[in-house]
């Protein structure tokens, strides 16, 4: 280790202090699900297990953690499939209104959630799809699009265009071409637009607010239970939800770190 | 790949789906939101229309510009300070860290909140801000006040502070990727010339990070903008802003043609917004050759 | 033209949006021949190439291999392999799986025994006997050029086509597949068709090489009749090298051509040699070419004397650049070295003097363009 200059020693301070902040309160919040107590404050109570009791029981809550697994894979797999071929033909193609198009499909992401949840929720009455979780998984596949052509596009960009000539070269068509040399190059791609996917719509609650009706999902459901007032199951809930995102990040650092 | 050999046949299979999908599924819904805004309300129902007493409203009404300007000021107030906090986090990342092993691990640590439920970090500050909440009861078992304070929670502070907490990684992200991309040999080339690690930083470093600060500037910015999470969480009555407005507009206040219209203000802010980074990026990299 | 033509051109051309990378173009190649497309960058060699392999469409034009016309058939549609430039192997298969590739496509389902056994073959003629289960991340340059030749073969096309197969090679290592591909040409019976941009490489391979400049063949020829009898000084310098010097045309005298160079000197030359095929008019613009190892001090005909700019040592030759007579750009000449220490002193400054036989003279009419 090179040694350092004052201010670089400074900085040290500086970046574990911002360090802390980002986990001080992910900390608390797993600390005080283990707390014997309704109230979230020092001194400690002492160890119990029964908020995490609490949530294995909510039937509500354990619904609503279903519906957003089933809501979540089922936008990531339309998301994946039309954001793919989406990607493929602008890579491949020139046409009048590509710009426009990538600049449409990335709208989602950056306006406020709320925006795209109001539209969509006009119009989807409008052609009489329900406020539902059909209504939510197609909103979630819209908004995602942008997300899985960006990574699919760059994944394309840096491939070898002589690889797909080299497989026509030697017979394979169009199809073959893409199945056998095309897709396993773009794999991690897909894979982590799909993680990534899938993260995001577990997550979602502006889109998702408009358009659930009478199931709902896991966010909404918390969301709703804060406006009513703090419960500790919720720190439960929280440090559950914590584990299970760090465990995903885990697997998918693993994942796409294997590929290479 | 060479746009070369593309038949119409092949590319309407392969973008005629998605296509479709967008145009229906998202490009008609934002224009529908955007004609709404024209709309009337004549209670009960929403007529179409073709008026603009709906902005009208939103630019006088002192209820719809104080929600606006406050909002306009908490997402200044965040980007600056995410970006405070952010970007000498990045440099240190880039820059002090001599270790890959050790670099990577911190800025996974970086990222990892970010991949934490959004709702659930604006959550942990109300746990920690509250009348009984963590800061407080530390405060008080330490001795340094003896009751709590109620002047953490519910206020812009409060919204402040969680709205920055869940940016950072935001802004750690595009300023960390483009740092790492300045040739070493440039530092090491104005270091040779003389100049020292101050300027150098100023006059070499700082202008190439331009565009990830604008990249994550932007994206906070707009984020923030957006939230209605933080001020349900931690906002007092003073609290409410844009996204809010819309909720209600939407909800209780049954006046879809005004919240479209607020949308559409929205929208177009944002793609102002979007459309100036865009020009900035564009400077910046002519500014490079 | 050709004897047993394989594949025929017949005016094609190619536009890229305004820019013509290819104009009209004639020419045939003949079964079993060696063939290369010669040229600096950007002359049209490349997309001659991919016009063939079918990765790109002419715009106007036929093309025919083995009497068919393929001229809108895809790549997979003709009996022709390429080895790319960069070999672009497939790094999510090992080598034996590349190798196989070919033989899987479109449908085929051959016997496991069998496709083993093809690709053992085609593997042991290239020598890479031993790496099939290896990855081409794991192979060094040479044998990744070896894996891209091996997988293009085993499908026997009539053609195969090289795009810079050496290219991406050093020095030593570009000798030896040389040889390789030579050897492969002679075995298989093949036709062999290759770009390079590197004239000693196509003058150690060809039977024929087709040189071209922005978009057009200059000459074909084979490499003997290239290099002794160039049409344009453009071949002359680019086969080989030559002193390109202007001069003017002064007259036909006792069955010598008489000219006189820029600065003044008399040279005469024997007609019907390497150049443009003429008549020349007296008082014409030309230019002549001398190749510097036809310059020699004990030669007693058109003789010049000039003083030692500077002196190269290349190993086994010298390498001598001089001044003669008012012209301001240096001539070059090279010399054995045994000649060369006979000849005495050898530095900047010193005088020297040259002569060419008449019949070493090349001779061009001015070009339109420089």
């Amino acid at each position: 280790m090179k040694s350092l200059l004052w201010w670089q020693k400074g900085m040290i301070g500086f970046v574990f202090g911002v360090l802390m902040f980002l986990y001080l309160p992910i900390v608390m919040l797993v600390l005080f699900s283990f707390n014997d107590s309704s109230v979230t404050s020092f001194p400690l109570a002492g160890f119990t297990w029964r908020w995490y009791q609490a949530v294995l029981a909510n039937e509500q809550m354990l619904r609503a953690l279903g519906n957003s697994l089933i809501v979540a894979s089922a936008a990531t797999a339309i998301t994946l499939s039309l954001g793919t071929l989406a990607a493929l033909a602008l890579d491949r193609y020139d046409f009048p209104g590509k710009g426009l198009f990538q600049n449409a499909i990335l709208l989602p992401l950056s306006l406020p959630g709320l925006v795209t949840g109001i539209a969509m929720l006009n119009f989807y009455k409008q052609i009489g799809i329900p406020q539902s979780l059909t209504a939510v998984v197609i909103g979630h596949a819209t908004a995602l699009l942008g997300v899985v052509v960006s990574q699919v596009m760059a994944r394309l960009a840096k491939l070898d265009a002589r690889q797909a000539e080299a497989s026509a070269d030697l017979g394979a068509g169009p199809f073959e071409t893409f199945r056998r040399v095309t897709l396993p190059a773009i794999r991690p791609a897909i894979l982590g637009a799909g993680l990534l996917s899938f993260t995001l719509s577990f997550d979602e609650i502006p889109v998702t607010y408009f358009l659930t009706g009478r199931e709902i999902t896991l966010p909404i459901y918390i969301y709703s239970t804060l406006r009513r007032g703090i419960t500790p199951e919720i720190n439960a809930i929280g440090a559950l939800i914590v584990a299970a995102s760090i465990g995903l990040i885990i697997l998918s650092v693993g994942l796409l770190r294997d590929r290479k | 790949m060479t746009p070369a050999r593309a038949t119409p046949l092949a590319f309407s299979g392969l973008f005629g789906l998605p296509l479709l999908w967008v145009l229906l599924l998202l490009v008609v819904p934002y224009l529908l939101m955007i004609a709404v805004g024209f709309w009337t309300r004549q209670f009960p129902l929403f007529v179409p229309d073709f008026q603009f007493g709906n902005y009208v409203q939103l630019f006088s009404d002192p209820q719809y510009t104080t929600v606006i300007l406050r909002t306009l000021k908490i997402a200044v107030m965040v980007t600056a300070f995410a970006l405070a906090l952010g970007y000498p986090l990045a440099y240190f990342l880039v820059f002090t860290v001599d270790s890959d092993k050790l670099r990577n691990l911190l800025y996974m640590l970086v990222i990892v909140p970010l991949w934490v439920s959004y709702l659930l970090r604006a959550y942990t500050w109300k746990i920690i801000l509250g009348n009984d909440g963590a800061l407080n009861s530390a405060l008080i078992a330490l001795g340094v006040i003896d009751t709590p304070l109620d002047a953490f929670l519910y206020n812009q502070t409060a919204m402040v502070i969680t709205l920055t907490y869940i940016f950072v990684p935001f802004m750690v992200m595009p300023i960390y990727a483009v740092l790492e991309n300045i040739p070493k040999r440039l530092i090491e080339a104005s270091e040779d010339l003389g100049v020292g690690p101050m300027r150098t930083f100023w006059k070499v470093i700082a202008p190439l990070s331009l565009g990830g600060v604008v990249a994550g500037a932007t994206m906070t910015f707009c984020l923030a903008f957006g939230d209605f999470v933080a001020p349900v969480l931690v906002g007092g009555p003073d609290g409410t802003m844009v996204a809010n407005l819309l909720q209600s507009q939407f909800g209780a206040a049954l006046n879809w043609p005004l919240g479209s219209a607020l949308a559409t203000l929205v929208l177009i802010m944002v793609m102002a917004i979007l459309w100036l980074s865009a020009r900035l990026d564009r400077a910046g990299r002519v500014a490079m050759k | 033209m050709v004897a047993t033509p394989i594949v025929t051109l017949s005016g094609v051309t190619k536009n890229f949006g305004t820019f013509k990378a290819l104009h009209e173009t004639d020419f045939e190649i003949g079964e079993g021949e060696f063939v290369t497309l010669l040229g600096p960058s950007g002359c049209g060699k490349t997309t001659t190439l991919r016009l063939i392999g079918g990765f790109e469409l002419p715009s106007s034009g036929r093309i025919e291999i083995a009497g068919q016309d393929v001229t809108k058939n895809p790549p997979y549609r003709r009996p022709v392999n390429t080895v790319f430039q960069d070999y672009a192997l497939f790094p999510h298969m090992t080598v034996a799986e590349n190798v196989a590739y070919g033989l899987t496509t479109g449908g085929a389902r051959p016997d496991r025994g069998d496709l083993g056994r093809q690709v053992g073959e085609v593997l042991e003629m290239v020598g890479l006997a031993q790496a099939g289960m290896r990855r081409p991340g794991a192979l060094s340059g040479g044998q990744r050029q070896r894996v891209a030749m091996a997988r293009a073969l085993i499908r026997r096309p009539r053609v195969l086509l090289l795009d810079e197969p050496l290219s991406a090679l050093d020095v030593k290592l570009r000798e030896t597949m040389q040889v390789e591909l030579k050897r492969l040409h002679r075995e298989l019976g093949i036709t062999f068709l290759m770009v390079t941009h590197d004239q000693t490489e196509a003058l150690a391979l060809s039977d024929r090489i087709v040189v071209m400049q922005q978009g057009r063949i200059c000459q074909i020829g084979s490499p003997g009749a290239l290099y002794d009898r160039p049409e344009t000084p453009y071949v002359a310098d680019f086969i080989g090298a030559a002193n390109l010097i202007e001069a003017e045309f002064k007259g036909l005298d006792g069955g010598l051509e008489r000219l006189t160079l820029q600065g003044g000197t008399e040279i005469t030359r024997r007609p019907g040699g390497a150049g443009s095929p003429g008549p020349f008019r007296s008082g014409q613009r030309v230019r002549i070419g001398l190749r510097p190892e036809r310059l020699r001090p004990e030669i007693e005909t058109n003789r010049f004397t000039g003083q030692i700019v500077e002196t190269l040592f290349h190993g086994d030759r010298i390498r001598i650049e001089f001044t003669f007579a008012g012209n301001p750009t240096p001539a070059f000449v090279e010399l054995g070295r045994a000649m060369a220490d006979r000849m005495g002193t050898l530095a900047p400054g010193a005088p020297i003097t040259l002569g060419v036989d008449p019949a070493e003279v090349m001779l061009f009419a001015e070009e339109a363009s420089a």
